[in-house]
């Protein structure tokens, strides 16, 4: 069950569709970095609803070929540089999402049916640009009603950074219910861990209801402050000063190539010069 | 105490949050990145009004344990009563644009334009909250255009639709615009202090209707600011640190 940080990231194949939590909801950014380290290409990336900083290292760093998401931002820090960069040179695939859309399309992954109907949305310009979603009218209705249909989504690989993990494999995310949902919804799930813990998480009543059952997941990694600089729960803040100087270093490929090799992978970096 | 533009703003919001002909407000959900309209959520909540708040970015206490869809889950049921929206481009109809600018790309191609961070919630928000405030401080001819290049959300929807309402008003930095959503089209309702019509003609690029006389959006009280720069500050601190920095000092 437990296996390192760089075995985890092996387990995730070139061209996998990969669901990532953002930039406020237990990121795995230290997997996204050994997955730039392992050099993954082809990742088809789902945005668990939107996309951050972990998304635009990957994107950045040439691991991705498209992207499905309702937003991609580094929040205070501003835009996400190498999306906007790697969107401009015609690198990566974008389509645009809203957020209770990618929810809802893993929750009828999670309930195991082809669809989901959802509210909203009509008369968006998303919908002209998705071909995988559709209007039909509602059949229960008497009453012209159309509402939108949206297809299921089963990720490959669903990866996030949890708070805690124990010997059974069962995974501590607290509130985080969303990533619950990712967990089921995907058909393997890679988690690092911020701490291992003794015995079995689920038989503490009141952490039970934070805890993804070890059912669903496949391998976890120790990875301490795995977060990092997004913050984690009440462990530690998100690191404002680091993301700012990221935002400012990636705006260019030299920059961003600086802090590949400064942050991320030094051999790496060394080896693309 | 002159009253900042940002504390001038949050009174403005909280103004139009209660709104007497505007329906009930008893649950106001607050999105990511938006203290001014916090702060005004905050106002409204501290001057003695009974309100719910749902902060999405609240670290502490944060209202939703069922994960970021409750919030989602909450509006598509009708819970929510008020959102706030903004928009890279906001036109004369209320649609709001936060995808981009320029031709949509096609897949793969490079992308010519400027580049927003993405539709959010919005395309479903807007539809499904009965009241929306739009909100965005930039009030220039690139941002209020005649028309939105891409629709991330629609101000108005045909009448077989699903729909619990449209944006009640858009605020600025400039002035207050009414919507009316029988017409789709926005009414100048009050500028701020050092705004006419005509300087709002000159910074609007789509069309809008007006009175005669164009009244003067109401300064904050004395009670207002001595709440926002005491127990509203306080409330926002954990927050929007930079924000309270900036606009309250440290504390």
């Amino acid at each position: 069950m437990f296996i390192s940080l760089d075995d985890l990231a092996a387990r995730v194949p070139d061209g996998a569709l990969v669901a990532l939590p953002p930039d406020n909801s237990l990121t795995p950014s230290a997997l996204a970095r050994a997955l730039v380290r392992r050099g993954v290409r082809g990742l088809r990336l789902v945005g668990v609803p939107v996309s951050g900083y972990a998304t635009d290292l990957l994107i950045g760093a040439g691991c991705v070929a498209e992207l499905d998401t309702s937003a991609v931002t580094l929040g205070e820090a501003g835009g996400a540089p190498r999306f906007l960069a790697a969107l401009a040179a015609g690198e990566i695939v974008l389509r645009d999402a809203t957020c209770p859309a990618m929810h809802a399309r893993l929750q009828a992954a999670e309930k195991g049916v082809p669809f989901i109907p959802m509210r909203g949305v009509l008369g968006s310009d998303l919908l002209a640009h998705r071909p995988d979603w559709m209007v039909i009218d509602n059949p229960f209705s008497a009453t012209r009603d159309p509402i939108l249909l949206l297809p299921a989504l089963a990720p490959d690989v669903g990866i996030f950074h949890a708070a805690m993990a124990d010997d059974e494999g069962n995974v501590w995310v607290g509130r985080r219910r969303e990533l619950a949902t990712l967990a089921h919804a995907s058909r393997r799930v890679l988690v690092t861990a911020e701490r291992r813990v003794a015995g079995n998480l689920l038989a503490d009543e009141k952490l039970a209801p934070g805890v993804i059952s070890g059912t669903y997941v496949e391998a976890v990694a120790l990875a301490p402050r795995g977060a990092w600089p997004i913050g984690l729960l009440d462990d530690y803040p998100t690191d404002a000063e680091h993301l700012l100087a990221y935002a400012r270093a990636a705006r260019t490929r030299e920059g961003f190539a600086a802090y590949l090799a400064e942050h991320v992978a030094p051999a790496i970096a060394a080896a693309a010069e | 105490m002159t009253p900042t533009l940002e504390e001038r703003l949050a009174v403005s919001l909280a103004r139009l949050i209660l709104d007497p002909a505007a329906p009930p407000a008893r649950h106001i959900a607050v999105g990511a990145a938006s203290p001014i309209p916090a702060a005004a959520c905050w106002l409204v909540k501290l001057s003695g009004h009974p309100v719910r708040l749902s902060l999405l970015h609240r670290e502490e206490a944060n209202p939703f344990s069922e994960g970021t869809c409750e919030l989602f889950d909450l509006t598509a049921q009708g819970r929510i009563d008020l959102f706030f929206l903004g928009g890279g481009q906001i036109d004369g109809a209320a649609n709001i644009n936060l995808l981009g600018t320029g031709e949509w790309p096609a897949a793969g191609a490079p992308f010519r334009g400027v580049r927003f961070p993405g539709s959010f919630g919005s395309a479903f928000m807007y539809m499904m909250t009965p009241r929306t405030i739009l909100f965005r401080e930039e009030h220039s001819p690139r941002v209020l255009v005649p028309r939105v290049d891409w629709i991330s959300a629609a101000g108005v929807s045909p009448p077989e639709v699903f729909r619990r309402g449209t944006a009640q008003a858009l605020l600025t930095a400039r002035c207050v615009f009414r919507f009316d959503p029988a017409r789709a089209r926005f009414a100048l309702d009050s500028v701020h202090p050092g705004e006419s019509l005509a300087s709002v003609r000159a910074a609007t690029g789509f069309d809008f209707d007006a009175p005669g006389t164009v009244p003067e959006t109401p300064a904050p009280t004395g009670d207002e600011l001595a709440l926002l720069r005491g127990p509203v500050a306080a409330e926002m601190r954990a927050t929007y640190p930079g924000f309270c920095a900036r606009v309250w000092g440290r504390a």
